[in-house]
């Protein structure tokens, strides 16, 4: 629905250039929501405002719905007709929600209706229409100043949603808003997407938002896309940062010695299984548990947790392979264990912060 | 003089007073507010970005703004009889008072829009809106108590304004204080009209006031 290829992003000011995006292919399926986390200035803002071209870019092109946006943008600064047509169908909500004060609720939710060139009495209509699906039709005449923050983003909502988009975007909708609001404008999001089958793409930097809404997600850093995947199969990756940072393990630091720490992933019908005990009955060995932690990502269970197995990584691989041949994700975190799985320790710590 | 003599004197001069305020405020607000607008619109960053275009006409706003209405008053002479056919009376005088109403303003203006939120103007573009729509739904009706609060400003100034091109033959309260107050030492006739010409002053701001506290009601809680 949203692809991204090569994009890159260079703001030049008058003594420096500020490499914002670096080269980057994103990739939204239609019908998901798709998160993108990542640092302050990390280059997120950049890449959701290249997606409707708020911001053109350096190189590298932008496919919505299989129109290429970066073709149909005109000369200059001005927008070129096809390209605000384009625009008219993707809606946009903002951190600091972006109403104007010198309208009414409904004035707001109207001002794409005008843009679109619809009549009076129909834009009324659609507007308490959009109000309603919003549950602020009972606020369809006040102020924006007079709302709630959580009341003044369901009107963002409403308003990004008056053209029938089919995708939405998100620039840290939620990041204005108390723990409470955010959650009920999240649920807001993900019913739009369930029940108008509405892509949305979501910009954030905190990882709690991910996990209730996302079906996949990207990390971006330095301008880059570090990792992207579904939920499902990032947190099946070993070594995955954003895995790590969506469901961190807990449990103490592992100490270096005579024993191997691994971090085990469980989903879906493994959740079940008593499969520690099976390891431990099988192959003699004391498993102590660090930390565990079970929770719904993505709409999934998931169960994650941190064991320890008395000896070295050599004196282990063939319980880990067990666990392995279960179908759990084993990450192990020390141990004299191979190169690979010793690089993930260090990824994890940064993704957290 | 006794009242009823002035009386009909105070009358004429404040109708000759409002005529010259009256469409010299016209003409700064048709004037202004497009200029001002386009020097946002056409600087760094803007939307029709164009910067040549933006220093003429800030070049042009700021000379208008620096000369001294006296000497604008003089300098446009020729070009007022040109246009009107005269450059005495009231109707000659709106020439100049509008002249230098119109890059004042304009710089009040181009204040008042820059002081919108980007935000907003992002916003109306993301919904596939264009420059109109930017300018008359966004740009104009945020700006609009900022706008009103400066037209005050610019009435006020061109009621001092007008009083100076008074002494020049234009009519008006400044030409009945000068006229008869200064020359023919009719003092209380001359205490009169200055008080007329501060009752004058407060009413225009005491009414700007209200409509910008009136607009800008929207903008706070309640
Ligand atoms: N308009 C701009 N002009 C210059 N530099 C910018 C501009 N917008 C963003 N940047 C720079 O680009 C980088 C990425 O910014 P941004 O996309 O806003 O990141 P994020 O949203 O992840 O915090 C930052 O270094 C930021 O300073
Ligand atoms: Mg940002």
């Amino acid at each position: 629905m949203i692809t991204t290829t090569d994009l890159t992003k260079v703001y030049r000011t008058r003594d420096r250039e500020v490499t914002a995006l670096d080269g980057v292919n994103l990739h939204v399926q239609e019908g998901e929501v798709h998160g993108v986390i990542g640092q302050s200035g990390a280059g997120k803002s950049s890449l959701i405002r290249c997606v409707n071209l708020l911001e053109t870019p350096t190189s590298g092109t932008v496919t919505v719905d299989g129109r290429d946006l970066t073709a149909l943008a005109g000369r200059g600064a001005r927008p070129s007709a096809a390209l605000r047509q384009a625009r008219s169908r993707i809606g946009m909500v903002f951190q600091h929600f972006n109403l104007l004060s010198s309208r009414t609720v409904r004035g707001n939710v109207e001002l794409p209706l005008e843009i679109l060139g619809l009549g009076r009495a129909e834009r009324r209509r659609k507007a308490l229409d959009l109000l309603d699906l919003v549950g602020l039709a009972p606020h369809a005449r006040a102020h924006p100043a007079q709302l709630s923050g959580g009341q003044k983003q369901r009107v963002g909502i409403a308003r990004a949603l008056a053209g029938d988009p089919k995708v939405l975007l998100s620039d840290e909708a939620t990041s204005a808003l108390d723990p409470e609001t955010t959650a009920s404008v999240l649920a807001l999001l993900r019913d739009l997407n369930r029940q108008l089958g509405l892509t949305v793409l979501l910009i954030t930097h905190e990882m709690d938002v991910v996990k209730t809404v996302c079906d996949s997600a990207s990390l971006m850093r330095d301008g880059r896309i570090a990792e992207s995947g579904t939920v499902r199969e990032l947190l099946a990756t070993p070594g995955s940062a954003l895995a790590a940072a969506l469901f961190p393990v807990g449990g103490p630091p592992p100490e270096d010695g005579d024993r191997t720490v691994v971090d085990v992933t469980f989903h879906g019908a493994a959740t079940g299984r008593p499969l520690i005990s099976q390891l431990a009955r099988t192959y003699h060995v004391d498993v102590s548990i660090l930390g565990a932690a079970m929770d719904t990502v993505g709409g999934a269970q998931i169960g994650r947790m941190r064991i320890e197995l008395p000896g070295r990584f050599s004196d282990n691989v063939v319980p880990i392979g067990f666990l392995r041949e279960q179908g759990l994700a084993v990450e192990v975190v020390t141990g004299a264990a191979p190169a690979d799985a010793q690089a993930s320790a260090a990824p994890t710590k940064e993704a957290t912060r | 003089m006794t009242w009823t003599q002035m009386q009909p004197l105070l009358t004429q001069a404040c109708v000759d007073t409002l005529y010259m305020v009256g469409w010299s405020t016209l003409v700064a607000a048709l004037g202004g507010v497009p200029l001002g607008v386009l020097l946002v619109l056409t600087d760094r960053g803007g939307m029709l970005r164009n910067l040549a275009v933006n220093r003429v006409v800030g070049a042009v706003v700021n000379v208008g703004r620096s000369l001294p209405f006296v000497i604008l008053l003089v300098a446009l002479i020729p070009f007022t009889s040109a246009v009107v056919g005269t450059f005495i009376g009231p109707t000659a005088a709106v020439v100049p008072l509008a002249v230098g109403a119109v890059p004042f303003f304009a710089r009040l203006v181009e204040t008042a829009v820059r002081e919108v939120d980007r935000g907003l103007v992002e916003a109306a573009q993301a919904m596939g809106g264009g420059t109109g729509t930017v300018v008359f739904k966004v740009l104009l009706p945020q700006a609009l108590p900022s706008l009103v609060a400066g037209l005050t400003t610019t009435v006020i100034v061109l009621i001092g304004y007008s009083a100076m091109a008074g002494v020049v033959g234009a009519g008006g309260l400044g030409d009945l204080a000068h006229t008869y107050g200064y020359q023919r030492f009719e003092t209380t006739l001359m205490l009169v009209t200055v008080a007329v010409l501060v009752a004058l002053v407060t009413l225009v701001q005491l009414l700007g006031d209200a409509a910008v506290r009136l607009l800008g009601r929207r903008e706070r809680t309640g």
